[in-house]
């Protein structure tokens, strides 16, 4: 079993805005990130970050190259067979959480194994672990207007953790956030890295936060201009410094 | 798929917009309660038409004799000029049929008739006793007429032959003019009624009881004591004092199995043969059969009319819910980009709308037919007639609620599943 987990090769990514005119926004990207990494990727706004993204979660296909995630090529997949890679693989964490607003936060987190099929009482159980894992067992029956952006982003991290995805893709988690609480979601990132192994890419623009992560990759124009590995990584270093959860 | 879930999420979505759901109903509400009601009351009407006219003979075949060319305009009007307006015209009594005549008719069909009913009316009178009344219409009968009118016997019997024969002095009542005239537990029968009339004041004696039913054509505006009621005598002593002896009008009651509509014609065929020579006069005959056919299906055809022209605010009712749909798409958008990103396939997306519409559709339509009901049995109550709501017209109504909600609810549905999830995650 290899131990790459996303292989992405000569990617292009071009947007077409009525012939002959095209926008090249992702350039011949080669990344390769493997199993339980925990890799940032760092870049301004209109760098095409976002772009990249999509396309690493299976929300978009590349104009070319190719893209494996998991051993599974996805480049050439169905709408349907992408559905199924969103919801099996990938873990989505957003940055303004995208909770869904009439259901409590136990059925937020119960939706992504509704659609890979599981049965009511197996979802219950997962979810209430879940809510558990991150800390609001008490708050499972809550709507998220009832909640915190804090306590929002944690049901959040909880769901993308539902269907124990291969990759966890954060994007910009604690841009809605203050200092304290960003910290307490970065803190579960790491929690999470640790505990489960599970693989993280991490999207932001904010520097400081890519620091904390294992290997930073700098994207600029579409293309990644700058790959390095963090030299005061040590599994846990970090969590050390404010841990909320011991 | 996934369907408990989604009837789940579809009354979430429809209690968090409560004023909305309701609004996007009542399209639904009206069009179902107005296809209901018009249905219901158009099915008693026909039903209560059908039972009068049944009850009025359906084996029955009306002869009468009318001025020629009345009922066919223009026709072979072998009138004078001087003769305008049917009505003025009065048969003379050669012109009428006698009693021989019918017996005539009888002999020549008896493998076919099982009986002919006469009847001579001579006008209203009123029973009296002391303080009691009771309000009669005198109307001499032979022994056919019962089966002819259906009338229906609660005690002793109808007119006999015997009755005729002898011009007997007897009567059959109405229960209605025994409850008048006799304190309860009195045996009518063979007890005896003064009748008064304007220059006589005549004594039968009851030899039997009919049940009075009101008519459905003409509903009584009298009350209950003050009903008039047909007081039966025989024909033989009704024709007594009469002028004319002859016959207008008589009723074939045919026996069982015989082709009404076929037998009609002969009779009228027979009858042109009677009145070859009478240049005013002649027989016309009605089927009873016919007539009731011809009613209902003009009925049934209103009905249905008026109730098409219902059903096209149902039309609007879809119209406005594929246009709330939509407006739901378009309001949860960002819902939709998440439920795409966590897995969700677009057939997914699509049965949750198609689940949300047929519900606001059925609801709405459920609704419609407890109204509907309720003003079709109102409605039939106000006609007088029993109400009669029809199993079928349920069953079709929750049907089309969900073929509207499954139609209107597609396009806005269909929407929703092709929105791309990257735009959709990104609509503010």
């Amino acid at each position: 079993m290899s131990e790459i987990m996303i292989d992405i090769r000569n990617l292009v990514k071009k947007v077409f805005i009525g012939s002959p005119n095209e926008l090249q926004i992702l350039k011949n990207i080669t990344i390769t990130i493997n199993k339980g990494e925990f890799v940032s990727i760092v870049g301004v706004s209109g760098s095409g970050k976002t772009t990249l993204m999509n396309v690493i979660g299976a929300l978009d296909r590349p104009t070319s190259g190719e893209y494996i995630l998991d051993g599974e090529t996805i480049q050439k997949m169905s709408d349907n067979e992408l559905s199924d890679i969103r919801n099996k693989k990938i873990g989505f964490v957003f940055q303004t959480f995208n909770l869904i607003p009439r259901n409590s936060a136990l059925k937020n987190i119960e939706l992504p194994m509704l659609y890979a099929g599981m049965n009511r009482h197996q979802r219950m159980q997962r979810a209430k672990e879940l809510l558990e894992l991150v800390g609001m067992s008490e708050r499972m029956h809550h709507l998220p207007n009832e909640l915190s952006g804090g306590e929002k982003q944690r049901v959040a991290i909880s769901r993308a953790l539902s269907n124990d995805p291969a990759i966890i893709l954060a994007d910009e988690p604690t841009g809605a956030l203050d200092s304290v609480t960003g910290r307490v979601v970065m803190d579960l990132f790491h929690k999470v890295h640790e505990t489960k192994g599970t693989t993280v890419v991490l999207i932001t623009h904010n520097h400081e936060l890519a620091e904390e992560t294992q290997r930073i990759l700098t994207i600029k124009d579409g293309s990644i201009v700058d790959e390095k590995r963090n030299p005061h990584w040590i599994l846990g270093k970090k969590r050390g410094e404010m841990n909320v959860f011991s | 798929m996934y369907l408990v879930e989604n009837i789940a999420l579809a009354l979430a979505a429809l209690k968090a917009n409560k004023m909305r759901a309701m609004l996007t109903m009542i399209g639904i509400v009206i069009g179902i309660a107005s296809v209901i009601a018009i249905v219901s009351i158009g099915n008693s009407l026909t039903a209560s038409i059908t039972t009068t006219m049944e009850s009025m003979g359906a084996n029955s075949i009306i002869v009468s004799i009318r001025e020629r060319g009345s009922n066919e305009f223009g026709v072979g009007g072998g009138g004078p000029p001087g003769m305008a307006g049917a009505s003025a015209a009065v048969p003379e009594e050669s012109d009428l049929l006698s009693d021989e005549d019918i017996e005539t008719f009888m002999a020549r069909f008896s493998d076919r008739i099982e009986t002919i009913s006469l009847s001579y009316g001579i006008g209203s009178a009123k029973a009296q006793e002391g303080r009691l009344y009771a309000n009669v219409s005198l109307t001499g009968v032979n022994a056919g007429y019962a089966k002819a009118n259906n009338v229906e016997l609660v005690a002793g019997r109808f007119m006999a032959e015997k009755d005729i024969k002898a011009v007997k002095k007897v009567a059959v009542v109405s229960d209605r003019l025994v409850s008048n005239m006799f304190t309860a537990g009195t045996d009518p029968l063979g007890q005896e009624v003064k009748i008064y009339s304007s220059d006589s004041i005549e004594t039968y004696t009851i030899v039997g009881v009919y049940k009075y039913e009101a008519s459905a054509f003409m509903p009584s505006s009298v009350s209950e004591k003050d009903t008039i009621t047909n007081f039966f005598l025989p024909i033989s002593l009704a024709k007594q004092d009469a002028a004319t002896k002859n016959y207008q009008m008589f009723t074939v009651i045919t026996k069982t199995g015989v082709d009404a509509a076929l037998f009609t014609e002969e009779i009228e065929n027979y009858f042109a043969k009677v009145y070859e020579n009478n240049t005013k006069w002649e027989a016309g005959t009605m089927n009873m059969e016919s007539a009731i056919s011809n009613m209902t299906s003009m009925l049934s055809t209103v009905s249905i009319a008026v109730a098409i022209i219902a059903a096209i605010s149902l039309l609007v009712g879809g119209i406005g819910v594929m246009n709330i749909m939509l407006v739901s798409v378009t309001e949860r958008t960002r819902e939709i980009g998440t439920r795409k990103a966590l897995g969700a396939r677009s057939s997914y997306i699509k049965a949750q709308f198609i689940v949300e519409s047929v519900i606001i559709c059925v609801i709405g339509g459920i609704i419609g037919i407890i109204m509907g009901l309720l003003i079709g049995a109102l409605g039939a109550s106000l006609l007088g007639f029993p109400a009669i709501a029809s199993p079928a017209i349920i069953a079709i109504s929750v049907s089309v609620t969900v073929l509207i909600g499954i139609f209107f609810g597609y396009y806005p549905a269909n929407r929703a599943a092709k929105l791309d999830p990257i735009e959709a995650l990104r609509y503010e």
